[in-house]
């Protein structure tokens, strides 16, 4: 979908601000809000992408003006009611109002480090070859779906070169919304910055981006 | 009960009111989800003390002094950087399925997820906020230059700048060029020149004297 999260190329956001010494949490609800999505993740009822399609939905004005961890917690409320397991009544509340859908297992502290070491692989075998090549001329389709797409726009419609192929992997666009794992060849394609900025870009700038095989055609 | 119809204005402004105090917000979250036996709060505390104390930079420090020091791991590196990586023990969440591109006189790679923040976090750790904020997610990809020089990094103006755009699965490391003068120094103490930012593409690795 064309949200408020596919940010390359947009104006107006002023200077990075990089903080010496950052450190990790800039609030104690920031850890909460980092343990208790990765908990729920560990639910089993959504996947990564269909996560990530959730913080793409916050409205735009919403999304933008909102610190990452609350981008977070406003898409875990929206995942949480989708998925039968709390509603936004009873956060409101404070309390518990009605009895949850039951997860596929719950995250308790002794199962924490081996979950996070093994963390989510999403490589899959697929019976095809690759269509593309190293060295292949590719250009990248150009689509606008209301759905959850990990081709960014400023690299639609563009013309690259298949720089490696990566290996075959879980299509987020399907796996959003339940449409199943569909696992594609992912290449990473390479643009020249004319080609993706035209007139002023940066001549000795390139950008690549990792696509998965439908993305692309060929040149 | 509340309408979800995207169009009801007045249900979005309500709903954003919600969010005004996070602190409680996230607390009412935590009490819910306890009260339904979802989650546990000793879980959490165990995943930020992970994020504090086990998985950060440090690691990937390690990778790149090994890489610098070792030209057999440097190419293991280069070929199946997951697999290099977890030689050393860093495996896990936002490091399954890794990728390391190194640094030359010729170019310097720049890592962005302009989509989310995608972000090596088996080797770096949790990103830090610049990160995922719009002003970089935005500029790196076409003002990469630009982005550098506000973090303190001017590169010569042959150098090409590749960006390298995190869209799918895959985690990008990149292995900051070995400083001079750092002969003969042991991997640990080449550890301690390679930041962090070093190992997005945002900074480069310290001189020993920086690093004193």
């Amino acid at each position: 979908m064309n949200g408020p999260h596919d940010l390359g190329g947009q104006m107006g956001f002023g200077p990075v601000a990089p903080e010496p010494n950052e450190p990790y949490f800039h609030a104690g609800w920031e850890k909460r809000a980092l343990g208790i999505t990765l908990s729920c993740g560990a639910f089993g009822a959504w996947t990564i992408d269909e996560s990530r399609h959730a913080r793409e939905n916050i409205p735009p004005a919403d999304y933008l003006k909102a610190s990452y961890y609350e981008i977070w917690i406003r898409a875990l409320e929206t995942l949480l009611e989708r998925h039968g397991f709390a509603n936004a009544e009873e956060i409101d509340a404070g309390h518990k109002l009605q009895e949850p859908a039951k997860p596929k297992r719950v995250l308790t502290a002794d199962l924490v480090a081996g979950v996070l070491a093994r963390g989510g692989p999403c490589d899959r075998p697929v019976e095809t070859e690759p269509l593309y090549a190293v060295g292949d001329r590719v250009r990248t389709r150009n689509f606008n779906p209301e759905t959850h797409t990990r081709l960014p726009r400023y690299a639609r419609g563009k013309t690259g070169v298949i720089e490696a192929v990566q290996g075959s992997f879980v299509f987020a666009d399907d796996n959003a919304h339940g449409r199943g794992e569909n696992p594609q060849w992912v290449y990473t394609v390479v643009f020249d910055g004319g080609e993706i900025w035209g007139e002023g870009a940066d001549p000795t700038l390139t950008v690549s981006i990792d696509a998965w095989e439908s993305y692309l055609e060929r040149v | 009960m509340h309408e979800h119809d995207p169009h009801d204005h007045d249900h979005d402004h309500h709903h954003d009111n919600r969010y005004s105090d996070m602190q409680a917000r996230v607390r009412a979250l935590e009490t819910v989800l306890t009260e339904k036996g979802l989650i546990e709060p000793a879980a959490i505390d165990a995943i930020v003390e992970t994020y504090e104390t086990k998985v950060g930079p440090r690691n990937g420090a390690r990778v790149v002094a090994k890489a610098w020091s070792d030209p057999e791991f440097a190419d293991w590196l280069r070929q199946d950087a997951t697999a290099a990586i977890a030689s050393l023990g860093f495996t896990g969440r936002q490091g399954e399925h890794m990728r390391a591109v190194f640094n030359t006189p010729e170019m310097h790679n720049l890592v962005v997820c302009t989509l989310c923040s995608c972000y090596p976090w088996a080797v770096l750790g949790l990103p830090p906020v610049w990160y995922k904020a719009p002003a970089y997610r935005s500029r790196a990809v076409i003002d990469p230059r630009g982005v550098l020089t506000e973090f303190g990094v001017r590169l010569p103006q042959g150098t090409k700048i590749r960006v390298w755009d995190s869209t799918a699965e895959l985690r990008y490391l990149v292995v900051p060029m070995r400083p001079e003068g750092t002969e003969g120094m042991d991997e640990s103490r080449l550890a301690d020149l390679v930041t962090r930012d070093s190992m997005i593409g945002t900074g480069l690795a310290l001189s020993p004297e920086q690093a004193r």
